[in-house]
């Protein structure tokens, strides 16, 4: 009876009587959970345009950030160092193309995915080698992304909102907005959805597979430089970020590999959720809760609709 | 010899000479040669199993002969790359539709006009300035083709969800929209009604006539075909068995027996 009630209704009961907090926690998770999909749209993007699951996604964020730091700790301006990292993450993806992709093509899946481990150790080498190996912090001020925090004093209480957090959920909101634009208005964004539904009938219209891969690819490294930024601002950078990839499995899950509004509402419904179950239930369970807990909503969701968010049921003709 | 006495000799646009084509031990085509010329309407024939997607697949460089000459408007190709074949102006549509099913009847036949928007990529992620007076451009010569093809009406609609007869009527509108100078057919009228067959076949004509395409078809409908092609080439087994105009192919021993089947 007391765990019921610990279960079901105390939580509730702190919700109501304290509004601020609820307020408070539902922000934290629905930044956290903003950055959650930006690292889930990399996967997406990749995935629906050569078929590939990368692995690596989350070790190219690292780099990402960490070849920002890295270029600025030898001298370079920040704004320069910035288009250089932009540059690098250019050739990267020239780079995997050319030497992992095509070689690879009409190779069964397993292959594409073990060579984005390859990648993966080959970025975690490259890394240490070229910039060391010890955490660094990010170049806030130098971007001038913003720093403290505003109090507003609502619901009879108050309500933090760290302006660096403030300023990277507008980011990525910018970032998606542009993309799905880009994706749907533009020669580009609609050979790359072509792609996505039809290699042979892309080709046939003279779409280069080759072209479009690299674009793809490039556009997963801005959007890795983009979230390493951000989550190197709010802790650190080192490589103990790539595990922050892990977070965009049950995004992925919930939202579906090739959808990219799954995508950003999966990660919103994780973040939030993962923070309002550390907060209310975790004192509960114990600590590590937030380990579990997103997969816990991922597979919870799954029960009542296997197909995900905005996955089309398969129907398959018998 | 009679060949050019009932049809009006045009220049070869594309010929192939001693094609052969192979997967592993199981040969697709041996040693096929025949040409289309500008503005004819090609038709491929054949029993299933014959070759002759396959050959489609050679011309747009979908598979690489292992031997042979291809001439395309006179020069000899190498290697070439689907995407290659698309930018000489050769198009084409599949034998099982082959659409981008989740985006709509206008953005599938926008992805036609593919190579033919040349705005660089900073103008179009600023969607502004020339690339946007570009897409307009290029919409407007689209909604030329749906007009054309008579379906304003799923403008909008994502191809997924429509009929398979319509599906194919996108597709020829995607193909269309290239503005080929060699267009690809592969069994444009499978499984279709009468009139949807009709339909189709006055739309081919009329590319033909009006928009200037050269047609290579592959269709099984016979009646279809002798009224459409100019020229229709018989294939069997990876060989070409009979070249000629309708008439004196439909009276050729080895047609006849190749769709009928012969005692041995």
């Amino acid at each position: 009876m007391n765990l019921l009630n610990a279960i079901f209704v105390d939580p509730f009961a702190q919700m109501i009587s304290s509004p601020d907090l609820l307020v408070q926690t539902i922000w934290e998770g629905f930044v956290g959970g903003v950055l959650y999909a930006l690292i889930a749209l990399g996967f997406v993007l990749i995935y629906k345009a050569s078929g590939v699951f990368n692995f690596a996604q989350g070790i190219m964020m690292v780099f990402a950030a960490l070849t920002l730091v890295g270029l600025h700790e030898h001298g370079v301006p920040a704004w320069i160092a910035l288009l250089a990292t932009i540059a690098i993450m250019y050739a990267l993806a020239v780079g995997i193309e050319r030497l992992v992709l095509r070689p690879l093509v009409n190779q069964p899946d397993i292959m594409l995915l073990m060579a984005t481990f390859g990648i993966t150790y080959f970025l975690i080498g490259l890394g240490e080698w070229v910039f060391g190996g010890n955490p660094k912090a990010m170049i806030t001020q130098q971007l001038f992304l913003p720093s403290g925090a505003l109090d507003f004093k609502i619901l009879g209480g108050s309500v933090m909102l760290q302006k660096l957090d403030i300023a990277a959920a507008a980011i990525a909101i910018v970032m998606v907005a542009v993309l799905g634009l880009f994706f749907q208005k533009t020669r580009i964004g609609r050979a790359l959805r072509a792609v996505a539904d039809d290699h042979q009938a892309a080709l046939s219209v003279g779409i280069s597979l080759n072209q479009i891969w690299v674009i793809v690819w490039f556009t997963a490294g801005v959007v890795a430089l983009a979230t390493g930024i951000m989550w190197g601002a709010r802790s650190e950078v080192s490589f103990a970020l790539q595990v922050l990839a892990l977070k965009a499995l049950p995004v992925l899950i919930l939202g579906g590999l090739t959808s990219i509004p799954g995508a950003i509402v999966g990660g919103l419904i994780i973040g939030v959720g993962e923070k309002l179950g550390e907060f209310y239930w975790g004192p509960l369970m114990g600590s590590g809760i937030d380990s579990w807990l997103a997969y816990f909503i991922a597979l919870a969701f799954l029960l009542f609709r296997p197909q995900g968010l905005f996955g089309e049921r398969i129907i398959e003709r018998i | 010899m009679s060949e050019n006495q009932t049809v009006a000799a045009g220049e070869p646009l594309l010929s192939l000479q001693h094609v052969s084509l192979s997967f592993g031990g199981v040969k697709a085509i041996s040693d096929v040669s025949f040409d289309i010329r500008k503005g004819e309407i090609r038709a491929i024939i054949g029993p299933n199993g014959a070759g002759k997607t396959s050959m489609l697949n050679v011309i747009n460089g979908f598979y690489q002969p292992q031997l042979g000459r291809i001439l395309f408007r006179g020069e000899a190709r190498r290697r070439m790359r689907p995407f290659e074949a698309a930018s000489q102006g050769i198009a084409r549509t599949f034998q099982n539709v082959a659409l981008f099913k989740g985006m709509t009847t206008l953005d599938n036949i926008m992805t036609g006009r593919n190579l033919r928007m040349k705005k660089s990529l900073f103008w179009q992620a600023l969607r502004h300035g020339p690339a946007l007076e570009e897409e307009i451009a290029h919409r407007r010569f689209c909604e030329g083709i749906i007009d054309f093809l008579e379906i304003e009406h799923i403008r909008k609609t994502p191809v997924g969800a429509l009929p398979y007869g319509l599906q194919k009527r996108v597709e020829l509108g995607r193909a269309l929209a290239m503005e080929p100078e060699l267009l690809l057919l592969d069994e444009p009228m499978a499984g279709m009604n009468l009139e949807e067959k009709e339909d189709m076949s006055r739309f081919i004509i009329e590319a033909n006539r009006h928009l200037g395409a050269t047609i290579a078809l592959i269709e099984h409908d016979i009646g279809v075909v002798m009224d459409l092609s100019t020229r229709v080439v018989v294939l069997e087994y990876g060989r070409k068995i009979a070249d000629d105009v309708p008439d004196v192919v439909k009276a050729d021993q080895k047609v006849i027996d190749a769709y009928l089947g012969v005692a041995h």
